[in-house]
């Protein structure tokens, strides 16, 4: 049921919703979360200007990944369809990263499996972020206590 | 060829790719070696460079056949190993 997809290609969110709820008069509402990407890090020194950022996945094992998280998600609320569609590769601050939709009869249910999917998307799909600065230098990004929280605040549903 | 004589193939992710300069490898499965853990043991012996990308273990994950998989794992002959840092997309 799930609408799984992971490319370099940018997503269109108004696109995206239209095939979502094509056909159907049964949806109530659409959660919907985008992910972009920031010009600035968090540094030691204040923060750091970002030029760029790419994103590296493990493509066996990816979609996979993600389908078990929707699946997760669909079993936890009454979803009437979701959508995941995450990018790799290199990208520019501002550019769309990550796109989560969740559609159901009613919001509550909508917008919780919105939040649980980027929670557990961030912490059980195998991406990695490396940012670059402007001035040159690079860094992969370290994955943060709160994004464990954000998912484990999930995991006694 | 044997189901015992099939190589593990061993992929590497992220900082781990860069620092280690290779993104995939196969070796036989090492004698004595029978969990993801005693793999880690055997590859930082390599050699220096091995040794420090593997120290941290908190800082390595792992997944067996594509599935997130526990260092305690056991490996057979065939299996598809992988390490990388800890995921952080999203």
């Amino acid at each position: 049921m799930a609408t799984i997809r992971v490319q370099q290609a940018d997503f269109d969110v108004s696109q995206e919703i239209a095939a979502l709820t094509a056909g159907r008069t049964d949806i109530g509402g659409i959660g919907c979360f985008v992910g972009t990407v920031r010009d600035s890090a968090p540094g030691q020194l204040g923060s750091a200007p970002i030029s760029a950022m790419t994103l590296e996945h493990y493509p066996a094992m990816t979609e996979r990944a993600i389908a078990r998280i929707t699946a997760e998600a669909e079993r936890r609320w009454s979803l009437l369809g979701c959508t995941v569609i995450h990018r790799v590769g290199r990208l520019t601050p501002g550019a769309n990263i990550v796109l989560v939709l969740a559609a159901s009869a009613h919001r509550q249910a909508a917008l919780d499996a919105t939040a649980f999917l980027i929670d557990w998307l961030k912490t059980k799909a195998p991406f990695w972020k490396r940012e670059e600065f402007a001035d040159g230098s690079g860094e992969w990004v370290e994955a943060r206590e709160t994004d464990d929280a954000a998912a484990a605040r999930w995991q006694g549903d | 060829m044997s189901d015992t004589a099939k190589p593990l193939t061993i992929l590497y992710f992220a900082w781990l790719r860069e620092r280690l300069g290779r993104a995939e490898e196969t070796m036989a499965l090492p004698a004595g070696v029978r969990t993801v853990a005693e793999l880690l043991d055997h590859l930082a012996q390599r050699d220096a460079v091995h040794a420090a990308a593997f120290d941290n273990r908190r800082t390595v994950r792992c997944a067996v056949n594509q599935e997130f998989a526990p260092v305690t794992t056991a490996l057979h002959p065939g299996d598809e190993v992988a390490f990388f840092p800890p995921v952080t997309g999203g």
